[in-house]
């Protein structure tokens, strides 16, 4: 692609953009939100037309101005978001739209033997006969994989892949994308996680602000060099931590069990301190914290708060105990996605402007300013929609929303997910500003790496017991992964 | 971040003046369907001398009252991400019930006024009991009370209008304080409640936080049945209201009345913009709405046009009004 240029209404979203991917090669595309990545790949899959610029395919110049075209020319990309049928059998999503036809009717036979074909080549073991809706979410992935290569792809585009999957299954995206450069096929590959770039790309290209900065090899680079690079600053820390943890205990979870997945859970909060939790997908983390804050049900436990046993039914009593949970998808479970900035700040604490009827609208106006500015949201002004802000900024109005209910215990399910860099190091800096304050908080995160750097102490889970407690000076990903991956009995921490 | 603590606020903030800044926030949300009201208002002024005469003005108000009880209602429930067809049939069984008392028992006015009030706030209780603890959707659960309470209606009066003569009971719908019709006073307290509710009270970010995202409302704590539960209700009070008033002013409570009224009050609430799918919209929109489905069927009739074909601008006007809007917020986003 040389000299890309696409012209939006309001912004250049890109300025002058080159970049050469080779045949075989992962070549991943690195910067904020905004920096224009989506941009250059709806260019490149048909999404967008582009307002200048050329696309050269193995040395021919190509037009493409449709979704069709790309396909055509063997380009395919895998968007973030799914966009598959969960209704439809494996084989029908495979096939969607070219099904293979016999008399006039879909020939399910073929299909579901090409189908099985293409999966097998990729070891995958998936019957193409049953709902996509039943598979997991790396299996859904795997499939649209299969069916992007059923175009004998020549380039693949993957956008954040890796964004809902778990270690495990990472590692087996990993190997299936070193298949496909086996097989010559340019990929390019798009994650926020600076860990994976260096485990499985081989040159990358930073953008910033719609303009490129430049193509490295990876090897020859550090992730601050590329963190420089993409944020146009030098960030003075990434992980800000001053370890401050106080000796009051402040929460306590005993032999918590809920009949389904949880086992046994049990651990201690102290105040100022980050308590970690780490362990796969599904091995119960989040399930425990809703537990806590009264959105399921558990039969067996006794939760602590302050030496006072609680028996929490709602997120409002949860709440009164100075309880804060910032969920783990934002989109579902925490975003007013049609509401102001200000509405989603506030929504927790109207009593403080609300008397029956009325508004003090200065007062609810001060609480959302203050928020936006020591958390630095980045919005034109308090009235605008969120569902327009950034991950990052999203994130953050969240958080603020629980800080306004002034909690003495902040749960963070997944703080950073789909959270670029820069906005990561800020809530990093907030995250230890507030254990500095005394605030006890509880950090869920599948990022090793921030668990590690950012933990007072980590709790470990597998298969939703407690496999084990790890103070600071213990933490590596071997051990922590040892212990996530430990299917046996739970070990008293 | 400049400081280096993060702390809740205590100042007061700064004076800023918000009627100024609401009045233009609400010319600029609704400007569309202003410059179309206008528009009708120019061409039925001009097309008949009529239009803009008290009697006529005061006429189509009327008629546009007893909508506008419900549709303040209907966008409320819009808004929350729900439906309720069974007002219609809420009209028709308070008045009948009311009317019912009256002729048939010799009750009280008040007595059967109160029991009127109570059987349609139940119907809607109803709806908002299983909607907040079921998971059967609004549309189907209001499709079968609006059935049950339209059957009721016929069960009751055996399918004959119920006529009442009573000038006391007359007067809550056709009589006068001062010059003012009696439903424009009603219109007037419906309207300014609805209005406190939604945009100054709890409650109503309750119910915009639930229409926009029900499981992001729990986890912050909302009562999300409460909230349900309440808006249907109040629905249904809306409705019985609309139905008395009705009864009152033909003299009757018919068990036919209020048939598709559930589709006058949903298409003022969406040509006030409010959206479908919930989590957004306002009353003041839902009031200009019902304004220019008055007026437009007000000013056919003056220009004398056939009644049926009146259906057809309805549906019409409706479509691109709404499409209007549509576009409008997909150009600015």
């Amino acid at each position: 692609m040389k000299h890309i240029r696409k012209q939006f209404p309001e912004v250049l979203a890109l300025k002058d953009i080159s970049i050469a991917v080779m045949a075989g090669e992962v070549h991943a595309l690195l910067g904020e939100n905004g920096a224009g990545k989506s941009t250059l790949i709806k260019v490149l899959g048909g999404i967008y037309s582009m307002d200048g610029g050329e696309i050269f395919i193995e040395g021919s110049k190509t037009d493409i101005h449709t979704v069709h075209d790309a396909q055509a020319n063997g380009i395919n990309v895998i968007h973030q978001e799914l966009v598959l049928v969960p209704k439809m059998t494996v084989a029908e999503n495979i096939f969607l739209g070219r099904e293979p036809v016999r008399h006039g009717t879909v020939d399910r036979i073929r299909m579901n033997a090409d189908a099985k074909t293409l999966l097998d080549s990729f070891d995958l073991d998936i019957d193409p006969d049953i709902n996509l809706g039943e598979l997991t979410i790396a299996q859904q992935q795997m499939v649209e994989i299969t069916k992007a290569l059923s175009f004998n792809s020549r380039i693949l585009v993957m956008d954040e892949p890796t964004s809902s999957l778990s270690e495990k299954e990472v590692n087996f995206l990993f190997d299936t994308i070193r298949k496909l450069k086996k097989r010559g096929v340019g990929i390019i590959y798009i994650s926020h996680r600076m860990s994976e770039l260096f485990e499985i790309s081989d040159r990358v290209t930073v953008m910033r602000d719609g303009e490129y900065i430049g193509t490295v090899i990876t090897q020859e680079a550090t992730p601050e060099r590329l963190i420089t690079m993409m944020v146009g600053r030098k960030l003075t820390s990434y992980y800000t931590r001053t370890y401050s943890r106080l000796s009051e205990k402040i929460l306590e979870v005993k032999h918590l069990s809920d009949g389904k997945l949880l086992n046994d859970v049990s651990f201690d909060l102290y105040k100022g301190e980050i308590l970690g939790f780490a362990g796969l997908v599904g091995a119960g983390r989040s399930e425990v914290m809703k537990c806590i804050f009264g959105l399921a049900p558990f039969t067996e436990g006794h939760i602590i708060i302050e030496g006072k046993q609680v028996r929490i039914q709602n997120a409002s009593e949860a709440m009164a105990h100075g309880l804060a949970l910032v969920p783990e998808s934002r989109k579902k479970e925490a975003l007013f996605p049609v509401q102001s900035v200000k509405f989603n700040i506030s929504i927790r604490i109207l009593s403080r402007f609300i008397k029956g009827i009325f508004v003090n609208d200065r007062r609810e106006e001060a609480i959302t300013n203050n928020y936006i500015r020591q958390l630095s949201i980045k919005t034109p002004s308090s009235e605008q929609t969120i569902g327009n802000l950034s991950g990052g900024n999203q994130q953050k109005v969240v958080i603020g929303r629980w800080l306004a209910t002034t909690p003495k215990i902040l749960i963070l399910d997944e703080p950073t997910r789909g959270v670029d860099v820069g906005a990561k190091a800020e809530i990093y800096a907030i995250m230890n500003k507030l254990a500095a304050q005394g605030m006890a908080i509880i950090m869920i995160s599948s990022e090793l790496p921030e668990v590690i750097n950012m933990s007072d102490r980590v709790v470990v889970m597998c298969n939703g017991s407690v496999t084990g407690c790890l103070p600071k000076e213990e933490l590596n990903q071997e051990k922590i992964m040892h212990l996530a991956t430990l299917h046996g009995m739970p070990v008293q921490s | 971040m400049g400081n280096d603590t993060i702390q809740p606020v205590d100042s007061r903030g700064k004076r800023q003046i918000y009627i100024g800044h609401s009045v233009l926030q609400f010319l600029k949300e609704n400007m569309g369907i202003l410059i179309g009201l206008a528009l009708l208002c120019l061409i039925l002024a001009i097309k008949s001398p009529v239009f803009l005469s008290r009697a006529n003005i005061f006429n189509v108000l009327r008629q546009v009252a007893t909508n506008l009880y419900i549709a303040c209602a209907m966008t409320m429930i819009i808004i929350l991400g729900g439906i309720d067809l069974s007002v219609g049939s809420i009209i028709a069984l308070s008045g009948v019930v009311t009317g019912g008392l009256i002729a048939f028992d010799g009750a009280s006015l008040a007595a059967a006024v109160t029991s009127g009030l109570v059987v349609g706030t139940a119907v809607g209780a109803f709806n908002g009991f299983v909607i907040s603890t079921t998971t059967i959707p609004p549309f189907i659960v209001t499709l079968a009370t609006m059935n049950i309470a339209r059957g009721a209606a016929y069960v009751y009066t055996g399918g004959q209008p119920i006529r009442v003569m009573s000038d006391s009971f007359n007067f809550i719908g056709a009589g006068y304080v001062g010059d003012i019709p009696m439903p424009i006073i009603y219109l007037l307290f419906i309207v300014l409640i609805s209005f406190f509710i939604l945009s100054q009270s709890k409650l109503g970010r309750h119910i915009y936080a639930v229409g926009g995202n029900s499981q992001a409302a729990r986890f912050s704590g909302i009562k999300i049945k409460r909230v349900i539960f309440f808006t249907y209700l109040f629905s249904g009070l809306m409705s019985s209201i609309a139905g008395i008033v009705l009864a009152s002013r033909m003299f009757s409570g018919q068990p036919t009345a209020g048939q598709g009224a559930e589709m006058d009050a949903i298409a003022a609430v969406v040509l006030g913009g409010t959206s479908m799918s919930g989590g957004s919209g306002k009353i003041g929109g839902t009031i200009i709405g019902a304004l220019v489905i008055g007026m437009l069927s007000n000013g056919l009739n003056l220009m004398g046009i056939n009644s049926f074909w009146q259906y057809v601008v309805k549906g019409v006007v409706i479509l691109i009004a709404v499409y209007v809007d549509y576009f409008k917020k997909n150009v600015t986003t």
